[in-house]
């Protein structure tokens, strides 16, 4: 609307501070207006306080699991200590109990909404230059399902465990007398609010984009977002039947996956992975987006490709829907059903190679700086790739007969979902920390964090590719006397990467007591969000955003008087931003 | 809609000053029914359709995963499927499906009524669609009640007895399904009584419609029972003819398993035959095949059976093709498969499956229907409080949305449950 009035759109100098103005932390205060709030920063701060706390517990159960593992015979849930937990089971059951709860909790309770709903709830709006999300009380509302989904979590770890795995297959799933209906249920509610937050998303980008922010003029991040929601809102819906058919498969004895009745527990197969698989990529398309905007920013160079990968994003939300199968080379399909989802697998790995090429293409000569957030995203490059290449070993019909359910396969998600996800999510947190609390962190902590965290992963599932495809199998409590050392390895690397995570915890606590004030644009970066004060004020913006390219850095400076970045008037010729056929966002390309 | 869209376009046109800039702070220059975060109403009703538009989406999905299982157990049992169809009352399925397409159209005049601010309208035409929900419903207890009462249940829980399709006693399912809403009923009729004693208008005039709509349940249960029992020997002749057909069409089923008619066999011990006609069809390990079509052909000389005299044809010819006197079956199966056979069928896990999904899928679409009724009354109240107007009429057009979906989904129920035989 003005952009066309006020071309240049910024004030040459910001604020670098919050001016006296309320942000949206002290604007309003007590429990109360944090837990009555529609405000989607203060949402998505809840959230990430919820599902850090998931994290936690969802990283100590699989501190226990890589502990037990020791030996061979394992050493933690055999020896008594944890008897209590279940006195009227088989030792090794509790070990059972401890993976499958390891399982649930990470994928429902924290993988799933940790970048979509913490991050994203924060910043979506903001970088859209939106007062709010389009639906800020199913928002909330969002919230307190994954509240309460986390409850009936807790209730089922309580009761009785769950010793089924995180996929509660039939015929298993219909007969332990584990609480499976109170996970199911816990996981059914946690769906709705993963449903909630894509639903709010695609509306919100669909129609509170500002004047001038054309869908080609989005930050990646949003279109990551986009596509990610796509899948919830699309995939989810598919889950929640198939847990409601469970539970009344469970009370009632419905028939449909309980062979006892003549049902089928391949049709129960399908029907979750239907889900599960896109929801793999609920949990890595995020990332993605963050990893888009981690890498242009600190590497102070426009995105490369820029197209490519927003379509990317689309393709492989799209593709996701088509290729579940791969999770059943094993279960019994027809053979041309398998051969048709293994090519249709190998797919994805054209768009994720896109991605892949122009995040290194941008860093190729853009002057890197080497901070907290940009040595997460080169680890994510580095540790995706190697996630991804393993995937199609496993999307080859012959090896996956070999590799299915083996250690390979644990280790191949792991990369992806943690060296891949989980890394990206530190880095996006590392990155955006100083707009969520408006302090600055130590950057000396972030940077040992970010090494612990590498080479504690690397040691934790390295080792378990070569164990998987020496034929360890996993969930299994106890292990041939051969695989020692390398589970020996994996435990070190476990512990070290536990000890990096508390380092990234540490810091970021550390910075709220003792860090100095954060500017408006620590980093330099140039789309909507590092506009705004530090932590926003209440309705994001104290003036409307001039939309203008989110990739252009030219004019953004680091002024060393001030000791912060600061924007200064284009040397190029100004071009008004409302045509955007002309402008260089489009011309570099 | 036309013209009201146009409207909305003028009335954004009309403040071209309302954009980010003041943000939200200055509520003054918003419309009441404006939330702080939009510019426009336009953006609001924009963002309100869409949101409403994946919301469907994600409703459709979700009854997706039961129609796949549907179609996976039919096209392995379609005898089971066809067979067990016809327990269920074509013509309370035909009165429900038009009721819920009434509702659709007045649902869908509230819309435009709305968008006309006809106001008093506008409230008619949503507590018209409330009580086509409610006699729904109504007609539906009777369907159910009748159902658990004969033990046609889910798989698990399966108990119907062919020797003994009437079993006395047993709960009273009707009742339990009515008490609820009769606690309702009163409560709002009392509600309607005391607002008219005290004078508050605005809470006898919400009373009034919500009464309506209450009674309706029970005109929908009248109604059903009307049905269900008009000619209450006619009704049970048709389920024996189900049983019958079932019998008849255990072909490919055959082959199947026997380790659970030992269930059944004890059931058969216990209970004596209390309906005279229920002896011919019965006899669960040794079927008459002669008595069995003489029950077929004297349930034929009704002249309105017409798909039972189709039956009759069916099996005369396949008599006549079949040379060792064997009425119906075309198989090479051994004679004690064929006496096992009608047996299998009804076995609690083959029927039962039929049953399973049929309750999922109705049940899933009740709850819909209630979670409807709990929006629309909800709509109710607000358009006797005449909060909509030609610029806000979201909440009207959204919930529309969604009972149409409501209602499409029974559209594909209604056939693919009761019109398969």
């Amino acid at each position: 609307m003005s952009a066309g009035s006020v071309p240049s759109g910024y004030e040459v100098k910001d604020p670098g501070y919050p001016t006296s103005q309320e942000n949206y932390l002290t604007n309003s205060k007590g429990i109360l207006s944090w837990a009555f709030t529609l405000d989607h920063k203060r949402i998505g701060m809840m959230y990430l306080i919820g599902v850090s706390t998931a994290f936690l517990l969802g990283g100590l159960l699989a501190l226990g699991i890589r502990l037990h593992l020791f030996a061979p015979d394992g050493i933690l849930f055999n020896n008594g200590l944890f008897q209590w937990l279940a006195p009227d089971k088989a030792p090794n059951d509790i070990y059972n109990q401890v993976f499958t709860l390891h399982g649930a909790i990470m994928v429902f309770l924290f993988i799933i909404p940790s970048i979509p709903a913490a991050l994203g709830n924060f910043l979506v709006p903001v970088m859209l230059g939106a007062k709010d999300v389009a639906f800020p009380r199913l928002n909330l509302s969002s919230f307190y399902l994954w509240v309460g989904g986390a409850v009936f979590f807790v209730m089922a770890l309580l009761a009785s465990g769950l010793d089924t795995g995180w996929t509660f297959y039939t015929p298993y799933s219909t007969t332990t007398d584990s609480s499976v209906i109170l996970a199911t249920t816990g996981a059914f509610i946690l769906g709705f609010s993963s449903i909630f937050t894509g639903l709010n998303f695609i509306v919100t980008i669909n129609t509170m984009r500002p004047p001038g922010m054309t869908w080609f003029r989005m930050p990646l991040f949003l279109w990551a977002t986009y596509s990610t929601s796509i899948i919830q809102v699309l995939a989810t819906p598919v889950l929640g039947i198939t847990l409601l058919l469970l539970i009344a498969e469970r009370t009632m004895h419905i028939g449909i996956f309980d062979p006892e009745y003549n049902g089928d527990p391949v049709t129960f197969q399908h029907f979750f992975w239907f889900y599960s698989h896109p929801a793999v990529y609920i949990m890595i398309l995020p990332a993605f987006g963050i990893i888009s905007e981690l890498i242009s920013v600190h590497s102070h160079k426009r995105i490369f490709g820029y197209r490519f990968i927003a379509y990317s994003s689309i393709a492989i939300a799209l593709l996701s829907f088509i290729v579940w199968g791969h999770h059943m080379f094993t279960s019994g399909m027809s053979p041309i059903t398998t051969i048709i989802f293994s090519a249709l697998t190998f797919t994805v790995s054209v768009p994720s190679a896109i991605k892949v090429f122009n995040w290194v293409a941008t860093m190729f000569k853009g002057s890197i700086s080497l901070t907290t957030p940009m040595v997460y995203a080169i680890a994510f490059i580095f540790l995706f790739t190697i996630g991804g290449l393993t995937g199609l070993h496993l999307g080859t019909l012959a090896t996956d007969m070999h590799l299915h359910d083996t250690y390979f396969v644990v280790a191949h998600f792991h990369y992806v979902m943690v060296g891949g996800t989980v890394v990206s999510f530190l880095g996006g947190v590392f990155h955006w920390w100083p707009k969520m609390v408006g302090k600055m962190y130590s950057e000396a902590g972030g940077l040992i964090s970010a090494a612990l965290v590498f080479i504690g992963f690397n040691l934790t599932f390295l080792p378990q590719f070569i164990l998987g495809s020496r034929g360890m199998p996993r969930r299994y409590a106890t292990y041939d006397p051969e695989f020692a050392p390398l589970h020996q390895m994996s435990t070190y690397g476990a512990l070290i990467l536990g000890v990096g995570l508390f380092v990234a915890l540490f810091v970021l606590i550390m910075s709220l007591i003792n860090g100095k004030k954060a500017p408006a644009n620590p980093w330099g970066g140039a789309t909507l969000e590092w506009n705004c004060t530090s932590p926003p004020p209440f309705y994001n913006f104290e003036r409307a955003p001039v939309v203008g390219d989110p990739y252009e850095f030219g004019d953004i400076r680091w002024d060393t008087e001030l000791d912060r970045y600061v924007k200064v008037e284009p040397e190029r010729e100004v071009v008004p931003s409302e045509t955007p056929a002309e402008t260089p966002a489009h011309a570099g390309e | 809609m036309a013209t009201t869209d146009a409207g909305l376009v003028s009335d954004a046109h009309e403040q071209p000053g309302h954009g980010h800039s003041d943000h939200g702070h200055g509520d003054h220059d918003h419309p009441s029914y404006l939330a702080h975060h939009f510019d426009t109403p336009e953006q609001q009703f924009d963002s309100g359709k869409l949101g409403m538009w994946l919301f469907l989406v994600t409703e459709v999905l979700f009854f997706s995963g039961m129609f796949c299982a549907y179609a996976i157990f039919r096209a392995w049992r379609p005898e089971v499927f066809e067979g067990c169809s016809q327990f269920l009352n074509t013509k309370l399925g035909a009165i429900n499906t038009g009721v819920l397409l009434f509702s659709s159209f007045t649902m869908a005049w509230g819309v435009r009524c709305a968008q006309k601010e006809q106001h008093k309208l506008l409230t008619v035409m949503l507590a018209t669609t409330l009580s086509c929900a409610t006699i729904f419903l109504g007609v539906k207890a009777i369907e159910y009640s009748h159902k658990w009462h004969l033990g046609l249940l889910p798989a698990g829980l399966f108990s119907y007895d062919p020797s003994n399709p009437h079993p006395v006693g047993g709960p009273n399912y009707l009742a339990y399904i009515c008490a609820p809403f009769a606690i309702i009923t009163a409560g709002v009729a009392v509600w309607l009584v005391v607002s008219f004693l005290r004078g508050a208008k605005f809470q006898f005039e919400c009373a009034k419609p919500l009464l309506v709509v209450c009674l309706c349940f029970f005109v929908g249960v009248g109604l059903g029972t009307i049905l269900e029992s008009g000619g209450e020997e006619g009704h049970h002749e048709g389920d024996h003819a189900a049983v019958a057909a079932v019998e008849g069409e255990h072909g490919g089923a055959a082959e199947h398993g026997e380790e659970h008619s030992h269930e059944k066999e004890g059931e058969h011990a216990e209970e004596p035959a209390a309906d005279a006609v229920v002896d011919l069809p019965a006899a669960g390990a040794m079927v008459n095949e002669s008595a069995d079509l003489a029950v077929i052909e004297r349930l034929a000389s009704d002249a309105t059976n017409t798909g039972l005299q189709d039956e009759l044809a069916a099996r005369r010819a396949q008599s006549q093709q079949s040379a060792g006197g064997i009425l119906y079956d075309v198989t090479d199966d051994t004679s004690a498969t064929i006496a096992s056979a009608p047996e299998d069928v009804l076995r609690p896990s083959r029927a039962g499956v039929f049953f399973s999904i049929y309750y999922c899928m109705t049940g899933i679409h009740a709850i819909h229907i209630l979670a409807g009724i709990g929006v629309l009354v909800w709509l109710l109240v607000r358009s006797i409080r005449q909060d909509f107007n030609r610029n806000y009429f979201g909440p009207v057009d959204y919930v529309g949305l969604y009972w149409h979906i409501v209602d499409m989904i029974w559209i594909y129920l209604f056939p693919l449950m009761y019109l398969i035989r």
